[in-house]
């Protein structure tokens, strides 16, 4: 198993609640940088917005004229002529139509806009990853990865699409209103404003208990569910040990406390609305009497009826922006926090490669002399420029070398030491040892899924440093303990170790795996389509799989992890032939949980703590009666 | 459905009969304002009563204090009646899959269950307060708002009725063509996550196999799907705005032109400009109500499928249940299986356990050998009731088990499942499962016997060590051995290893028979292992091959007698050969 130095460490931490202060200007700049890419667009979306706004100031504005300039005068006349009405009312007919118009063009143009700016960030994301070194995917859990492409972004989604073209449109709003009133009182105005702040005090502060309430009520929650996840999985235990009430009483005191928290949080949250709806209204009364003694006491010389109406109608118009910003800015909060950690994963640094070795196909000339060919020869070689400018060609045989490598996956805890050894062509070399004395490790380094901090790997002779990784890993097979699987049929699952395999290749490597046998008893043969990590097959038969994956690879240098569940011993034997099969001709590394299987070795390690203490064949060590006599009589055990 | 969900409403049922109270007064005051905005403008403002203004000013005060008491009380009893509602029905769903037999978890997956308990409770909870409080609201408020409106006026309100329709079919269009391309966007949502999951579950063979650019192709295309769905869904939903913006400016055109034209003919008498101003008022709490109606309802359509779900687990009935006069005491360790027939489901072909016909008496060991698929694991979970036979019986000290007390029977009869997991808590903690009350010589006790005292001690915090979830934190053999000894505590008539000591090394799996054979002689011991070793020393051994008994006997006469034994003795024996 790979270690996993920080579990809930420090990738724990950045699922908390973001302060505002901790989300620089950078992330917002960043952000932007991503819709500013469609700037056309953007343009568009930008003055749809303003029309369709200032469209709903206008509209305000437009009942004032009616009433004083139309209704007031004309309903003294003895005989009204209503056609300078019906022009002010045509008129603002088709101001409205445009402010229609620009809201339709505008959800158009920002759907495009914001999925346009989710895919790219999704994309990004996911190729990114595919570059970022293993030692990422071993000290994050892949919840915490996952959250990234559901929640993230999710939260993202939510602020690209709604809450930034709402605060443009507010921010719009806001300022025309403000100008409006202006116009129609100063003195209403200043009313407004100070009727306002106090709301937004008040908002602040219901806003915050509930804020504080749903933290709470979001840590239950997820120790509720976590605690029905836990249970739920082991619930078959629970009835064997008939666990039943004492579950209940455990659930029922966790239920109790979501329950309460719960319920804090959303009076809070219910509350608000109603608040800030009748406070508005409140305001909107006090308006009309002061707007209505104003107009009485200067006789319609500071207020007109018309005007105390706009007003009115203005007010209104100025306060749901404002209560709408104050909404928006927590989800902006959230969703830049939703960003910040999308950046953070896009600014991990990629795995590093500095190699320079290539692997290409090659072919003896009459002179025998080895040469680069494009066609498929079937025969490799290491293409190794060097520094005077000129090229050498090493044929592939697969002659790895450790010497004196030592490794830490966290400074300061040298998981190996001093780790020297050397696989000729065609060797099998096993390692023995308990959990964590350094076997998956060793492994690791041959396919630089981590660098080693002192000492040398050489295979063929070439530091491996020097090889380009993508071409180092192509030279080598891997079967791993946990197998994984991928969604697509039995052939598709083989060919991901030869994208252009033909079937009868893939069909060969399954034979050679031993795995032909059971795929063509699945309902569908090589075309049944495996879904959810291969979840239909058993565990003897998914490392089948995996061997007939590798094998298709057809790489001079295996690696093979064994399984260390439990598989039925007829199909045990099965696999143990197709990894024989595999191994023939190769040179292999086995990471071996039983005995059984590497007496064939041409050379055990034994490791302990990161050393390889002892080293030999099975004649060899069972006569040195060490520790590998020891596991061999079952004095200890292996895992 | 909805019988079954609202019986969990109980306790709450006060705050949730109050808070549709509160908002119908609350929104009877929101409605009332316009009407008295409109007096105060017309009878005061427009004929310069200043003590009329004040007068009326100080009612819309006290109006606008009730409506807003009244909306934070309906806010709080919204509050607690729908957490209180969810407290309960995830009550109601954990205690009754607690009473949930081994049929009925397998009905449902775990992963399903635990979705059910989570998310879908979340939903309906959250939908719950959505309906008494909004569903409540807005059509009281469309309701209210539409008689006003016709009071004021009746001759211009009926434009409200052209302009209804209009929108509500809008709306309603919008809808059905929206929901469909979420379903799909919400399906693709689950590929682009599978996509994501398997890439870091097998980041290694990614890696090694250098298919980062194939992997990128693939959820490349899975995102552009995701893109041209979800840029379609939205589209249609930001078609909302200009519908409602139309019918919004509609109203007010046609609004303010008959309105002015009727006031100016009429010299003020039909109509007064308050009422005209109170009448746009009422324009905007009509169609925002239609749209938050429209909303209200998306979201139950939404919670409806949660809903099912949810009830789906609270109908299922317990599969097992215990007898009307139990059986309160197990007299011994014997077993009989009395021509037994096991499938799991009612109407299977071919049965899982076939005429199976056995007997096993007190304080004998014996050995359970057979391939996959063997029926080894349903043999066993008979016994303590785990699962009904579907016909013959099984006896436990010669009394039928289904006549037995389920915890009388599930105490005596110790199980340590194949699949086992230990649950976050210290050893301790997870030791006392077995019995509350042990005291620590007897954990001790226990844990040397599972062979495990000694590597408990080796940890730094000894029986106090934290196991992570799932035990992820020890070895798959100590994992085995602390259940073992969780087990043991028990004391049970009866003890059941299914395939427990598969990860414990040959050494110490004999060492643990051994402990068993001088320390608890008189318990039954049922040993199922995939390694001949690990049962040749049993009383007896039995040979299951596809669901009967393919022979039952000592170790020696099988090897005479069944070719299948001796041919896995001579494999495994060749293998380990010394």
């Amino acid at each position: 198993m790979p270690p996993v130095p920080h579990r809930g460490g420090p990738n724990g931490a950045n699922q908390g609640p973001v302060n505002f202060k901790a989300l620089d200007k950078t992330t917002f700049r960043r952000l932007m940088s991503y819709l500013f890419s469609y700037k056309k667009t953007l343009l568009v979306v930008l003055f749809c917005i303003l029309i369709s706004s200032l469209t709903s100031v206008i509209g305000t504005m437009f009942l004032q004229i009616i009433i004083d300039d139309y209704i007031q005068p004309l309903m003294t006349q003895s005989a009204p002529v209503l056609t300078g009405l019906m022009k002010v009312i045509g008129t603002m007919a088709i101001i409205y139509m445009a402010g229609v118009v620009a809201s339709l063009f505008q959800g158009i143009f920002m759907a495009r806009i914001s999925q346009g700016v989710l895919k790219t960030i999704r994309d990004e994301m996911f190729s990114h990853m595919q570059t970022l070194p293993i030692r990422y995917f071993d000290t994050h859990t892949h919840g915490d990865i996952m959250s990234h492409y559901t929640n993230d972004t999710d939260t993202l989604r939510q602020m690209i699409t709604q809450s930034i073209p709402n605060l443009f449109s507010s921010g719009i709003t806001i300022i025309a209103v403000f100008v409006a009133m202006l116009i129609t009182s100063p003195i209403l105005t200043v009313f407004v404003i100070i009727s306002i702040f106090s709301m937004l005090l008040f908002t602040k502060f219901v806003g915050g208990k509930s804020a504080t309430y749903f933290v709470g009520q979001q840590r239950s929650l997820g120790a509720m569910n976590g605690y029905i996840e836990e249970m739920i999985q082991g619930q078959k235990v629970v009835k064997v040990f008939c666990h039943e009430e004492k579950n209940k009483e455990e659930f029922d005191r966790r239920n109790e406390e979501l329950c309460e928290n719960a319920t804090l949080a959303n009076i809070y949250a219910n509350i608000l609305m109603p608040i800030m709806a009748n406070l508005g209204n409140l305001q909107y009364v006090l308006i009309a009497i002061l707007g209505g003694a104003l107009a009485i006491v200067s006789g319609g010389q500071l207020m007109t009826l018309g005007g105390i109406a706009t007003f009115l109608n203005l007010s209104k118009s100025f306060t749901r922006p404002v209560s709408q910003i104050s909404q928006q800015i927590n989800s902006v909060i959230t969703a830049l926090a939703g960003a910040q950690r999308i950046f953070h994963l896009l600014d991990e640094e990629s795995e590093k490669d500095n190699g320079y070795v290539t692997l290409v196909n090659a072919k003896y000339t009459d002179g025998g002399q080895l040469v680069e060919t494009p066609e498929h020869t079937g025969l490799w070689a290491w293409k190794h420029p060097h520094e005077d400018g000129t090229l050498t060609y090493v044929p592939l045989r697969g002659d790895v070398r450790f010497l004196d490598v030592d490794f830490a996956y966290e400074e300061g805890k040298t998981v190996l030491h001093n780790v020297s050894l050397y696989a000729k062509p065609g060797q099998k070399i096993a390692f023995v040892g308990a959990t964590g004395a350094g076997k998956t490790t060793i492994t690791n380094l041959i396919n630089r899924f981590y660098d080693i901090a002192d000492g040398k790997i050489r295979y063929d002779n070439i530091n491996i440093n020097k090889i380009k990784k993508p071409d180092l890993r192509h030279s080598l097979g891997i079967v791993l303990q946990d197998v994984n699987l991928f969604t697509g049929t039995v052939m598709d699952n083989i060919r991901y170790g030869k994208l252009d395999a033909t079937d009868e290749e893939c069909i060969a490597a399954a034979k050679l795996a031993n795995a032909h046998d059971f795929i063509m008893m699945l309902p569908e043969g090589y075309q049944t389509v495996l879904s959810g990590d291969g979840s239909g097959l058993s565990q003897g038969q998914r490392q089948l799989l995996s061997i007939a994956r590798a094998a298709v690879a057809d790489p001079p240098v295996m690696i093979l992890d064994e399984a260390t569940s439990s598989i039925d011993t007829r199909t045990e034997s099965i696999v143990q032939r197709g990894m024989d099969q595999l191994m023939h001709g190769r040179t292999a590394f086995v990471i071996a949980h039983r005995l059984s299987t590497v007496q064939n070795a041409d050379a055990i390690m034994v490791l302990e703590q990161g050393r390889i203490i002892e080293r030999g064949s099975h004649e060899d060590l069972i006569a040195q009666h060490g520790q590998y006599y020891q596991l061999y009589t079952g004095a200890f055990e292996l895992e | 459905m909805i019988k079954r969900l609202s019986a969990c409403i109980r306790e709450y049922k006060r705050d949730t009969i109050l808070s549709p109270i509160y908002v119908t007064l609350e929104v009877v005051m929101d409605v009332l304002i316009p009407l008295l905005m409109a007096k105060l403008i017309d009878n005061g403002v427009d004929k310069g009563d200043l003590s009329y203004i004040v007068k009326m000013g100080l009612i819309l005060v006290v109006c606008c204090i009730v409506s807003l008491t009244f909306g934070a009380l309906s806010g709080r009893s919204a509050a607690i009646a729908s957490a209180g509602f969810g407290k309960n029905l995830r009550h109601d769903l954990y205690h009754h899959v607690q009473d949930f037999s081994f049929t009925n978890i397998d009905n449902f997956s775990t992963a399903s269950l635990v979705t059910r308990m989570t998310t879908d409770v979340t939903n309906v909870q959250n939908s719950f307060q959505m309906l008494i409080r909004i569903a409540v609201r807005c059509p009281i408020m469309l309701i209210f708002a539409l008689v006003m409106a016709f009071q004021i006026n009746a001759s211009l309100a009926w434009i409200f009725l052209v302009v209804l329709p209009i929108l509500a079919v809008g709306l309603a269009l919008m809808m059905t063509k929206v929901h469909p391309i979420f379903k799909r966007v919400f399906k693709t949502y689950d590929k682009l996550n599978s996509v994501v999951q398997e890439n870091l579950r097998g980041i290694r063979v990614v890696k090694s196999f250098v298919r980062e650019d194939h992997e990128i192709k693939k959820f490349d295309k899975v995102s552009s799907q995701i893109y041209s769905d979800f840029k379609k869904a939205e589209i249609l939903i930001s078609l909302n705005n200009p519908l409602m913006n139309f019918c919004v400016y509609a109203c007010m055109i046609m609004i303010s032109w008959m309105g002015a034209k009727l006031i100016i003919t009429s010299h003020g008498s039909s109509m007064t400009t308050g009422e005209l101003m109170s009448m746009i008022s009422y324009i905007m709490q009509i169609l925002m109500s239609l749209m938050m109606v429209s909303m209200v309802f998306m979201m139950i359509i939404m919670a409806r499928a949660s809903a099912e779900r949810i009830s789906q687990v609270l109908t299922e009935e317990p599969s097992i249940e215990d007898p009307v006069n139990p059986v309160m005491q197990v007299p011994d360790g014997s077993i009989s299986f009395e021509d037994v027939v096991f499938s799991y489901a009612r109407h299977a072909e071919h049965p899982v356990l076939d005429h199976i016909n056995l007997e096993i008496h007190s304080g004998e060991t014996i050995g359970i050998i057979g391939g996959t698929g063997s029926s080894k694991s349903s043999l066993v979970q008979l016994i303590p009731r785990l699962y009904d036979v579907t016909s013959g019986c099984v006896k436990v000290g010669g009394i039928d088990v289904r006549n037995y007390d389920l915890e009388t029977l599930r105490n005596e009869v110790a199980m340590v499942l194949q699949k086992n997991v230990l649950f976050s808590g210290t050893i301790k903690e997870n030791l006392r499962w077995g019995n509350e009350n042990a005291t620590d010589e007897e954990l001790v006790h226990v844990c040397q016997l599972a062979q495990a005292d000694s590597f408990i001690r080796q940890f730094p915090k000894g029986y106090d060590t934290y196991i992570e979830q799932g035990g992820s934190n020890v070895s798959g053999g100590q994992r085995q051995r602390l259940c073992i000894a969780r087990a043991l505590l028990k004391k049970p008539k009866i003890l059941i290893l299914d395939d427990s000591t598969s990860a414990v090394d040959t050494k110490t799996d004999a060492l643990i028979r051994k402990a068993f054979a001088t320390e608890i002689p008189d318990t039954t011991k049922l040993i199922i292992a995939q390694r001949i070793s690990s049962v040749q020393d049993a009383d007896k051994i039995l040979v299951l091959d596809n669901g009967k008994i393919g022979a039952f006997g000592t170790h020696e006469e099988l090897l005479a007698t069944n070719t299948i034994y001796r041919e896995v003795y001579e494999s495994q024996t060749r293998k380990e050969d010394r």
